[in-house]
């Protein structure tokens, strides 16, 4: 019996659970050693719990993008991040105008919301195009052509952006209303977090009901689903594309500006990392899963967060902060091998793999 | 004057000629079955009814109005609805979401309440099982769901393409029994079968349709009695 067992595991197989079974096994090794030396009280936990919840919200709205244009067109849309970066980067000149004319300071919310329009209406415009002048036209060719378009437009808006905005960081005005920090008893939280985390989780619920309820969201489910019979049934199955990508391009807008306030600068390069841990979350979660994307990337960011003073601490690493991009990067492979579908990704394995 | 004419429309598959200048008509109020064997091209010629598919030659019209301008959502908008092959309906949307996919070319949410109720009197089952989610019906259960979906349109040409495919004989009398009632109430029908006694039955007149081309066409009671149907679509001597 065992040996039939043993025999049935291929090579790559018995690597890939071993490998699997080591990661955990310091996970586990680290975490109680991390534990057990208590050099880090409840208060510090608790910080990096919410900066975890804010930076993987931050993820979970990005993700969402990638995971709806999966959905709709099984193509992964790699210019995402340039998405995201385009929005924030465009409205950081219109706060700093903002900011000059003393308007930022008498009219915080507003200015805030003017940043936030300006940011989603240049994302979401970019979103658009590309779906028109790049996407489109291949939308019969074989699914490595729209891939390597998308690597490409995303290299192109890169090197747009630092063409029109130069290649240095360029700082976002302060907004003092966010800066600071509440206290809760004992307890820190910084405002910026708390906005990020409840600005996120509210654009999260919206879409979630739009795509739940409405005769919209219920078409683009539908068109997802079969194209060809989405429009045998009146549905224009072009317009509903065109709506997922303004969907992904509003929340990666709103995405890229609580990143910048969070982290307080812009770059033409900024959509690079935040994108590449999105569309992880995006895996993580089960890609094409809406729900998946949000959870994905919550967890992501706790994971990394958490990850690398509580596993990698214990076990005597110098800085293991600077190893959090190996962690994140690492739940990856973890979630690969033991559920290639991703968490939420059960239902995707019988219709599309 | 014809509610549907296919006038000698030729359309390909890349570079297979499918249809070869088929024409046919259906008048208002009928149903009109197309029987042939597989790969005849009978699901093609409703494709290219419904715009899936453009025709290279020849005409789709609809009321005398030309549908080759339009996108397969115009299409069914202007009144043509199709139920596909297969049933295909949207496994993991609710049996409800299903049907409101159906009327998702109209807008008035008191009509839609009332076409969805008017389909539920047609078939009962699926008003049991209208927040269940599709893909759990039973092969049946989605034959009903893809047909009362495509009545959610109010088609003014509702096109059925192999209703009985992959159905137990007790389910086929029904889809049988439901094109019956529906014919009775005046819908008009463009009937694709592989199962030729049972269309012969219900419809009014039928076309043979051979390697893209319709090779005979007449009453339903005609191509009963004929004597090569009899032979290759009937299975009786």
């Amino acid at each position: 019996m065992l040996r039939r067992v043993l025999e049935s595991l291929s090579l790559t197989d018995s690597f890939m659970w071993l490998t699997g079974g080591a990661i955990v096994a310091v996970i586990v090794v680290g975490s109680a050693a991390t534990l057990s030396m208590g050099r880090y009280s409840g208060r510090h936990w608790f910080d990096f719990i919410i900066f975890g919840l804010a930076q993987g919200s931050i993820y979970a709205l990005i993700a969402l993008g990638y995971t709806m244009v999966y959905g709709i067109l099984r193509m992964i849309n790699f210019a995402h991040s340039e998405i995201f970066m385009s929005g924030p980067y465009t409205a950081c000149y219109v706060a700093m105008a903002l900011s000059r004319s003393g308007f930022l300071e008498s009219q915080p919310i507003l200015s805030l919301a003017v940043i936030f329009i300006v940011a989603m209406a240049v994302s979401t415009v970019i979103a658009v195009l590309l779906e028109r002048i790049a996407y489109r036209p291949l939308r019969t060719a074989p699914r490595l052509v729209p891939l390597i378009t998308a690597i490409g437009a995303s290299f192109f808006l890169q090197y747009t952006f630092r063409g029109l905005y130069g290649s240095g960081f360029q700082a976002y005005p302060d907004i003092r209303m966010l800066q600071g920090a509440w206290l809760l008893g004992p307890l820190r939280i910084l405002k910026i977090q708390v906005v990020v985390i409840l600005a996120a989780a509210l654009m999260m619920a919206g879409l979630y009901l739009f795509i739940q309820r409405t005769r919209i969201g219920k078409a683009i489910r539908a068109v997802s689903e079969d194209k060809e019979i989405a429009a045998l049934m009146g549905i224009d199955v072009d317009g509903m594309i065109v709506r997922t990508f303004v969907i992904g391009g509003m929340s990666a807008g709103a995405a890229g500006v609580l990143y910048a306030l969070m982290y307080r600068q812009v770059h033409f390069f900024m959509g690079f990392i935040p994108g590449i841990k999105a569309f992880t979350a995006a895996v993580l979660g089960g890609i094409g899963n809406i729900p998946g994307a949000m959870l994905g990337g919550v967890f992501l960011g706790l994971f990394e967060s958490l990850g690398p003073n509580l596993f990698l601490d214990g076990l005597g690493v110098p800085s293991p902060n600077q190893l959090k991009d190996a962690i994140a990067f690492i739940m990856l492979v973890m979630v690969l091998i033991f559920r290639p579908t991703g968490i939420l990704g059960e239902r995707l394995a019988e219709k599309k793999a | 004057m014809a509610l549907l004419e296919v006038e000698a429309v030729h359309a390909y598959y890349g570079n297979i000629h499918a249809l070869k200048g088929v024409s046919l008509t259906v008048d208002e109020g009928e149903i009109v079955t197309l029987i042939g064997a597989n790969g005849a091209g009978k699901s093609t010629t409703l494709k290219t009814i419904s715009g899936l598919l453009r025709p290279r030659q020849g005409h789709v019209r609809l009321a005398n109005e030309d549908l080759s301008a339009y996108k397969p959502h115009q299409i069914v908008a202007k009144g043509i609805v199709q139920v596909p092959e297969g049933r295909r309906v949207f496994g993991r949307l609710t049996v409800m979401e299903n049907l409101e996919m159906g009327a998702f070319t109209r807008t008035d949410g008191k009509e839609i309440r009332q076409a969805a109720e008017s389909v539920f009197a047609l078939f009962p089952r699926l008003k049991e099982r209208q927040h269940q989610v599709a893909g759990t019906l039973s092969g049946g259960e989605q034959q009903m769901l893809a047909i009362g979906r495509a009545l959610m349109a109010r088609p003014r040409v509702l096109l059925l393409d192999e209703p009985s495919m992959g159905l137990a004989p007790a389910l086929v009398d029904s889809i049988f029994d439901t094109i019956k009632q529906l014919h009775a109430t005046g819908t008009t029908i463009l009937l694709v079968e592989q199962n030729a006694r049972m269309a012969l039955q219900v419809a009014d007149r039928g076309y043979v349709l051979q390697t893209g081309e319709v090779i005979l066409s007449a009453t339903a009671e005609n191509l009963r009695s004929n004597e090569m149907v009899r032979k290759a679509y009937l299975g009786l001597t």
